[in-house]
């Protein structure tokens, strides 16, 4: 007794320092500590949890403990800071098999309805986090193409996948001594965890992961009412309501709705009948460093091919030559530029520049007139005019970074081709718009030694 | 049937919780929360390690569990640590090297 309630009081701690190092990783000053916090709280919770006296054998646990830290840190301490979205997604994968892991070993021969239908919901959502991660994974670090792949009848499929998994989920709770239906849902759940993810494009990622992170709280809350534990609950929930705010806060960025991202793979886009008209610009790198002498106020707005190109430090030295110029470099951060939530953010962080100096998009675009030159590095879709001005454009409505409002535009861009929404972008036609072709850190290693 | 409405219960309030806390978050935050938050989904650890150790003989469940603690350790330790590595690059102007 007095063992079993020292667990509990220590679970209740956990809890608290969960909640705690949320909170307070709500501004950057105190988000440090606040992770420690929690993972404080999570040692706590481990190490009682060694003390239940259900635990007769600890080789087992003492293995698998081991291996899965050695791993964890040894990816952590490599993984360069550009992979992030691809690491988050694996990581979440993993905590969605461990789910589909725990429910099945949960199944014990006395069990009842009730506990039956909270493994089998363990179950189904940890296999589609689990396969639904590994796709993603798969897109982002480009093992699998980044173009959603689509198949005749999709719809079909998937219609008939998930009418399977509710039968089989049916047949389980009745008949549990039948292992068959067991394994059926374990596959079906899987099976459905790529078909899921396969439609989705590469820049619909962040939506993407986003839901997969909720769904992975939602399967530790699953498992929580399957094995009867409050804190699987408490934890599981709070990752499951951090997901489902970023997938929305992601999907109002783009203007979608979430099962617009999810399902417009199968609907074909709007043909766009309007015809961009102009021409394009291009201006040498030599050329952009006398406008950019010239300028007092520079904005930067990145992108992922800023991510691709590995520019994030030139584009910090470029920041601190311009301001020994005198001039003031503000960044405007779109909400869904990169694979990730914050993806620029944290890169624009390895490269020193202050956080204080990103701006949101809402607090960026009121600036724009007053901007001498906006440089735009590997971004395409979210700084496109057609959003705002083409109606029928497959974006249109989409809230973007309004760079074409400034004085004049750089665009560092590899080559002519489109953003990966395939649409052409009005504004590298337009009359301030200036591109810079070639590689973007090459661009900015030339504009830092015309600087030096 | 007591106890599940218990765990609904607790699941009621800390959903909204979480909402209320997460929407405070500010945009240059969203990757470490969201790396912090999969973190705390490891959580299943716990689960898997009292199903990993109920007995002596590698029966399945035990392997099953065991393998839940393989996962989910990568998933929280891996998850704290590149988090811890990420806020640590978030510098204001001005803060010590």
């Amino acid at each position: 007794m007095a063992l079993s309630s020292l667990i509990g009081f220590s679970y209740v701690v956990s809890a608290a320092l969960f909640i705690i190092g949320l909170k307070m990783l709500g501004s950057p000053a105190t988000a440090r500590r606040g992770n420690t916090l929690s993972a404080i709280g999570m040692l706590i919770a481990v190490v009682v949890t060694l003390l239940d006296q259900g635990i007769v054998d600890f080789r087992y646990i003492a293995i698998a403990v081991a291996i899965g830290a050695v791993i964890g840190a040894v990816a952590a301490r490599r993984v360069a800071m550009t992979s992030m979205p691809e690491m988050v997604a694996l990581f979440n994968g993993f905590g969605g098999i461990a789910s589909l892991l725990v429910g099945w070993a949960a199944i014990a021969p006395d069990a009842g309805g009730i506990v039956l239908t909270t493994i089998f919901l363990s179950i189904l959502i940890g296999g589609v986090t689990f396969t639904g991660s590994l796709v993603a994974y798969g897109k982002l670090s480009e093992i699998m193409p980044g173009k959603p792949l689509m198949f005749k009848g999709q719809a079909v499929v998937n219609s008939a996948v998930i009418i399977a998994i509710f039968v089989a989920g049916y047949l389980f709770v009745q008949q549990p001594e039948n292992l068959s239906y067991l394994y059926a849902a374990i596959a079906l759940a899987v099976v459905f965890g790529v078909l899921v993810v396969i439609p989705i494009g590469g820049a619909d990622m962040p939506v993407v992961i986003s839901l997969l992170n909720s769904y992975s709280g939602l399967a530790a809350c699953a498992a929580g009412f399957a094995i009867n534990n409050n804190l699987l609950i408490v934890a599981g929930s709070l990752v499951g309501a951090s997901g489902i705010i970023l997938t929305n806060i992601m999907c109002k960025a783009m203007n979608r709705s979430l099962s617009n991202v999810l399902f417009s793979g199968f609907s074909k886009v709007k043909s766009m009948d309007m015809k961009i008209e102009g021409e394009v610009k291009p201006i040498t790198a030599d050329d952009a460093f006398y406008v950019l002498e010239a300028a007092s106020t520079v904005a930067i707005i990145p992108g992922y091919g800023m991510a691709v190109a590995q520019a994030q430090h030139a584009v910090k030295e470029l920041q601190e030559l311009l301001e020994e110029n005198g001039a003031e470099v503000i960044y405007g951060i779109h909400p869904v530029a990169g694979r990730m939530p914050g993806h620029m953010n944290v890169l624009l962080a390895e490269a020193d520049v202050s956080y204080d100096l990103l701006l949101e998009m809402d607090d960026i675009n009121p600036r724009m007139e007053t901007v001498d030159v906006a440089i735009v590095i590997g971004a395409n879709d979210v700084v496109n005019p057609a959003a705002r001005e083409m109606e029928g454009s497959p974006i249109y409505g989409m809230p973007v970074i309004n760079v074409d409002k400034a004085r004049t535009v750089f665009v560092l861009k590899r080559s002519m081709a489109s953003g990966f929404a395939g649409i052409d972008n009005p504004l590298f036609f337009k009359e301030n718009t200036r591109m810079v072709f070639g590689d973007a850190k090459e661009t900015l290693s030339h504009l830092i030694r015309e600087f030096g | 049937m007591e106890v599940y409405i218990f765990l609904t219960f607790i699941l009621m309030l800390s959903v909204i919780l979480g909402f209320e806390l997460i929407h405070k978050v500010p945009a240059t935050l969203h990757t470490p929360l969201m790396s912090a938050s999969n973190a705390i989904s490891g959580i299943t650890l716990i689960g898997a390690i009292v199903l990993a150790g109920k007995s002596a003989d590698p029966q399945m469940a035990t392997l099953l569990g065991a393998a839940a603690v393989a996962f989910a350790t990568i998933n929280v330790v891996g998850g704290y640590m590149v988090t811890d590595r990420m806020l640590g690059m978030f510098k204001k102007k001005g803060d010590k090297k």
